[in-house]
């Protein structure tokens, strides 16, 4: 090992190495497939590669840990590369979310891509180089790390929103989500060139320092204030940049709709953490009033436009983009019990957005699409276990204890009442009531109507088991939180 | 004649990023969508080597050359996923490509 490559560098991104190595295997053995087998494909050892990638990723996070914890009570820092990665609690809690989110989309996307049509290998390599994206982007503290890192995540994204190459809905979807995607791409990067010129490094602590030095008000600060939010806020699609959200959301395969919502959304909201609490918190005067408006813009939009919603998909998307908003809430308050919100909310956010996925998932058949809100009609009749199941996702979606959602929600209420933003705090509450309206919408068509079809769903073993993770593990953080409280709070510790 | 100097890059990348979000938002082709967002990139690029030369650093030229090879990557993916469009719709104007509503 040369000064260049340490064995801590190694250290320090060693689940985005098993990540990037399985990705690559899995489109080199894909070739190499179609090669000698010719037409008979066989799928399964590719979700085994993912399975073992996830694994290789796992051990090295409780690596991680396992030396952190060793590092003292604070955990010595474990950073490679100069300085421009930090393994922390932080990136650590955040690489478990996006571990379990690829690890639950890669199982229940076997079914569904042979349903429809479009099963390659290239997806599951896809799944694996977004989740390495998302590992710099919770780690990475460089300006260049975090921006390839989001560029890694978002390239894998628009490809698999795509994936259904001959269905109009997903090329329509892919292609605005790049147009839109790019371009605030382009206004993130102009801001982090300001950035650099303030500071003269790439390094978001030198940049904080350069930023403290000088006025809230600053012009040349105001700039890259104004420039890097687009893009931040753009990711996880707060008004007003998120036109995106409700198209990619229809027309990418469900699989991936629930791939982007949780994964994407988690690692955009650690990037924006990343950057709101280090080299823009001296900041502050100037972005909270920004971003107090920008949250309740999404709370509004997102609310009032899912109540009119048909399609579930979309009504998902809307409600995605008024957690956004709740999460962005947590920032507003900004002391310890708001950024603790933040990450709980995400966690609960994490498993009760899956599981509703999985849900519509499971109701794809050949000819049906199933994400539509006659589809559901009767499903209590059909299927009583995805009924139930469906209801407690909602529920928690609702923020309705004993359910997870009502954890996530209430640290931010918490936050916002100990750090005296009451008008924001009655306002959340308002819109969480209105919440409960659309997402009873659909349990009003699961329970109260007459079925249209009368076969239960059939689904694989995959799917049933995803669902049934997902389920016990929103009703079981809401009931025992205690453990996964205490998860969130060690990733304070920056 | 006045020397040029790092304001003078950094009008330069101002204006490059006004035009190239003038674009974006008025044009209707996809093409044209796609070469503003290259405006945009470059306007960093600029904006990065002149600082990266008035600072006397080489950091941020290699920023410029990883934002160089993402707007690549962006520009592949980009008209690779205008070809399948094109393919099953005939066209390159965004407001004809409708079938999700905005």
């Amino acid at each position: 090992m040369s000064t260049f490559y340490t064995a801590t560098d190694h250290f320090s991104i060693l689940p985005a190495i098993m990540l990037a190595l399985f990705g690559c295997s899995i489109l080199l053995f894909d070739a190499f497939d179609a090669f000698f087998f010719g037409g008979a494909r066989q799928r399964r050892w590719q979700l085994l590669f993912v399975v073992m990638a996830e694994i290789g990723a796992g051990v090295g996070l409780v690596k991680q840990t396992l030396y952190l914890a060793a590092g003292g009570p604070n955990g010595l820092p474990l950073d490679g590369f100069h300085g421009t990665i930090l393994v922390n609690h932080f990136s650590i809690f955040f690489n478990w979310i996006f571990l379990v989110a690829a690890l639950i989309v890669a199982v229940v996307s076997y079914q569904y891509l042979e349903t429809a049509g479009e099963h390659h290998g290239e997806y599951y390599g896809l799944i694996l180089f977004a989740q390495c994206g998302m590992y710099f982007l919770a780690t990475g503290t460089d300006l260049i790390t975090l921006f390839i890192g989001l560029e890694l995540m978002a390239l894998s994204f628009y490809v698999m929103v795509g994936f259904l190459r001959t269905e109009q809905r997903s090329n329509e979807a892919a292609m605005k989500y790049l147009l839109l995607g790019a371009f605030s791409t382009g206004f993130l990067a102009y801001g982090f060139s300001v950035l650099y010129g303030i500071a003269g490094s790439t390094k978001l602590s030198e940049i904080a320092a350069a930023v403290a030095e000088r006025s809230p008000w600053d012009p040349v600060v105001i700039l890259a204030l104004v420039t890097a939010s687009v893009g931040l806020l753009f990711k996880i699609s707060a008004v007003p940049f998120h036109m995106w959200a409700p198209d990619a959301y229809e027309g990418a395969p469900t699989t991936v709709t629930a791939y982007l919502s949780v994964g994407s959304t988690a690692a955009s909201m650690a990037f924006l953490l990343r950057m709101f609490m280090g080299p823009l918190v001296s900041a502050r005067a100037a972005w909270e009033p920004l971003l107090a408006v920008v949250a309740v813009m999404t709370l509004t939009l997102g609310n009032l436009a899912a109540i009119n919603q048909t399609n579930i998909k979309r009504l998902l998307a809307y409600s995605s983009i008024s957690h956004a908003g709740y999460m962005l809430l947590g920032l507003v308050a900004g002391n310890d019990t708001g950024i603790n919100g933040i990450l709980v909310y995400l966690l609960v956010y994490t498993f009760m957005n899956l599981g509703a996925f999985i849900v519509i998932i499971a109701l794809r058949r050949q000819n049906i699409i199933g994400e539509d809100l006659d589809d559901f009609a009767g499903l209590m009749h059909r299927s009583p276990g995805y009924a139930v199941l469906m209801l407690v996702f909602l529920l928690s979606l609702a923020g309705i204890p004993p359910t997870a959602g009502f954890l996530g929600k209430y640290y931010i209420f918490l936050a916002l009442v100990q750090t005296g933003h009451y008008g924001l705090a009655v306002i959340g509450v308002l819109y969480a009531a209105v919440a409960i309206y659309y997402y009873f919408k659909i349990v009003r068509s699961m329970f109260m109507r007459d079925e249209e079809q009368a076969a239960p769903l059939a689904t694989s073993t995959g799917v049933r088991l995803a669902v049934t993770v997902a389920g016990a593990l929103t009703l079981g953080i809401g009931i025992y939180p205690e453990p996964f409280i205490r998860f969130a709070g060690a990733a304070l510790v920056r | 004649m006045q020397p040029v100097s790092t304001i003078h890059y950094l009008v330069l990348s101002a204006a490059l990023l006004l035009i190239g979000t003038v674009g974006v938002l008025t044009r209707r082709n996809i093409v044209i969508i796609l070469m503003s967002i290259e405006l945009i990139l470059n306007a960093v690029n600029i904006n990065l080597i002149a600082f990266s030369h008035a600072l006397h650093q080489v950091t941020g030229q290699v920023f410029a050359i990883f934002v160089i090879t993402d707007a690549v990557a962006e520009a592949a993916v980009g008209l690779g996923i205008l070809i399948a469009l094109f393919r099953n719709r005939e066209t390159l104007q965004a407001d004809e490509i409708d079938l999700l509503k905005w």
